[in-house]
């Protein structure tokens, strides 16, 4: 589903230049051990800038919840109204959230806590690849 | 000022604060674009009203705290000319939209010079509650005895958070992970609802009668907006019927934005008792938030959007601070005036407060109970955001009056003697315990 375009900044440009490359890196503190997203410039919790890595993650995960949106401001999803937008619940970085669209799971029928598998989209706007994903079979 | 900590003991100035004086301005949809109905306008109603009410005298205020945000999602269109009317009415600050599309403490005091003692001005964050919380705080500190809270909304013609970086193909800034891909605000509240609902075996059809509720408390109120304008109760058809805006949330669950101003008069329990009204104490003020100084932000989500439970865990501390701070147990609150904009968080608030005995997951079953202003659990008897339109100062109106026994038709049949106000979401929350009696 078209979406707006994320434009990279100087923080963040790591997460998505990897997406671009298809894969899902997150950032981890190593003195914490500790995963944060979205992107910060310190550690959230030791406050370390230098302990902070980007790590490669699975993108495996769950359905959390989710939400159907009828009445967007967004120009960009008014076309495909109503759409699900579905909290994701990554396996292996504890804490961490993402959302998606769930491609191919019909509208309103979300089943929460179902495994979701990773793929990756090109969005319009710019040509940048997002993370999304599917109900696994 | 503000008490977002665990384990801080009674509140010092435990009863020696109280709530003496309320002023409204009336409601409109939107400006219609004359000076006197300006937000500007519209606080010097509100003020003016409040300090009658309270039987204070303009020079005897040497306070002010105000939100100078006043917009309800709608903004100045850019480019269009501030009116010459409105320029010509009303004192300008450097910023030409002051007093329209915004309101500072400079543009109040410019414009009621017979305000000329007040010495400490502040602006709070965004939301009633904030500056409400921030008053109450600098008279127990004695940085004023006689303070004004005040909070103005505009909203003008045309479709909210339209346009602008909503309509553009990319997206930069925080929005990129999150709000991008959904849109309405409600969003964030709808989907921790359904989880609620996963989780506990609820429906959101079991709102209905908090609604229904609401919405005839609301037509009540004779300042609310649905009194003034619109007056039609709601059915619980009406409410299940309506469309979504981002299911688990409808039209209905969004509460209605709208143009007015209210007024507030906060005093020193001492002062309080020369006065015109019965006062009206305060026994604890706390919320959720990262307090800096004046102003107050957000507790920050774990991840890119916070989850049942982290709502859930600031929800519960909140209960904690209040009643702890206020020397009392949820048993001892009589009436509950907490936020409902958006309806469907006021389960997570209620449940936090452990508010009618309630434990996590049963706030809708007492939804199916006797919730009305007559019944053993008033429920939001302000009828709210959602009874009165989006204001966040419905419920501190309607607890104020309940104590002084002045609520009107909405007057509660149990006595009022101790109830709860404030917002707005659970993990950026100030809340006010109120009090007939200061011990
Ligand atoms: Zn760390």
């Amino acid at each position: 589903m078209p979406k707006q375009s994320p434009v990279a900044d100087d923080l963040d440009r790591p997460f998505w230049d990897a997406c671009n490359a298809e894969r899902l890196v997150i950032q981890h503190c190593n003195a914490c051990g500790r995963f944060q997203h979205p992107p910060q410039p310190v550690c959230d919790s030791c406050g370390s800038a230098a302990q902070l890595v980007w790590r490669e993650v699975s993108g495996r995960g769950t359905i959390y919840s989710y939400g159907v949106v009828y009445d967007t401001p967004i120009s960009a999803l008014q076309g495909d109204q109503p759409y699900n937008v579905a909290v994701i619940e990554l396996a292996d970085a504890p804490g961490i959230n993402m959302m998606s669209h769930l491609p191919g799971t019909p509208v309103d029928e979300v089943p929460i806590g179902a495994p979701v598998t990773l793929i990756f989209e090109v969005t319009p706007g710019n040509g940048q690849k997002v993370p999304e994903w599917r109900v696994a079979r | 000022m503000y008490r977002t900590q665990e384990g801080m003991g009674i509140w010092e100035h435990r009863g020696k604060v109280a709530a003496v004086g309320i002023g409204h301005a009336p409601t409109a949809r939107r400006w219609d674009d004359r000076p006197e109905t300006s937000v500007g306008a519209w606080a010097i109603l509100a003020i003016r009203k409040a300090m009658e009410d309270a039987g204070v005298t303009p020079d005897q205020v040497d306070g002010l705290v105000l939100p100078p945000d006043t917009t309800t999602g709608s903004y100045w269109p850019e480019g269009r000319q501030v009116p010459a009317d409105f320029r010509n009415a009303f004192k300008q600050t450097g910023d030409p939209l002051d007093g329209i599309a915004k309101l500072s403490a400079d543009w109040i005091l410019a414009n009621m010079p017979e305000l000329k003692n007040v010495k400490w001005a502040r602006h709070a964050t965004t939301c009633t509650s904030m500056a409400m919380a921030g008053a109450i705080q600098a008279v127990g500190d004695g940085l004023t005895h006689t303070c004004l809270v005040v909070k103005g909304w505009h909203n003008f013609s045309g479709r909210y958070y339209q346009g602008g970086a909503n309509a553009l193909p990319t997206v930069a800034g925080p929005g990129k992970y999150g709000s991008s891909l959904a849109g309405p605000a409600s969003y964030a509240t709808a989907m921790q609802f359904q989880r609620y609902c996963h989780k506990y075996g609820k429906n959101h059809d079991m709102m209905a009668p908090f609604m229904v509720n609401s919405r005839r408390n609301g037509l009540l109120f004779p300042e609310g907006y649905w009194a003034q304008h619109r007056p039609e109760a709601l059915t619980v058809a009406d409410y299940i019927n309506a469309r979504w805006v981002a299911k688990p949330a409808n039209l209905f669950d969004n509460d209605i934005p709208i143009h007015t101003a209210a007024a507030y008069v906060i005093t020193t329990a001492e002062r309080a008792k020369d006065m015109r009204q019965k006062p009206v104490y305060v026994l604890n003020h706390a919320g959720a938030g990262t307090p800096g100084g004046a102003t107050s932000a957000g507790v920050r989500a774990r991840s890119v959007i916070a989850n049942l439970e982290e709502v859930e865990a600031c929800a519960a501390a909140t209960g904690r601070k209040l009643l702890d701070g206020a020397g009392i147990t949820s048993g001892d609150v009589a009436f509950e005036n907490m936020y409902d904009g958006f309806s469907l968080f006021h389960v997570f608030h209620i449940e936090g407060l452990g508010f009618a005995g309630i434990k996590r997951g049963e706030a809708l079953d007492l939804f199916q109970t006797d919730i009305s202003i007559e019944g053993p659990n008033p429920v939001s008897p302000s009828g709210g955001n959602i009874g009165g339109g989006r204001t966040r100062f419905w419920n501190h109106t309607d607890s104020i009056q309940q104590i002084q026994g002045r609520a009107g038709a909405r007057q509660i049949r149990i006595p009022a003697e101790i109830g709860i106000s404030g917002g707005f979401f659970p993990m950026w929350s100030n809340f006010v315990i109120w009090s007939a009696t200061p011990d």
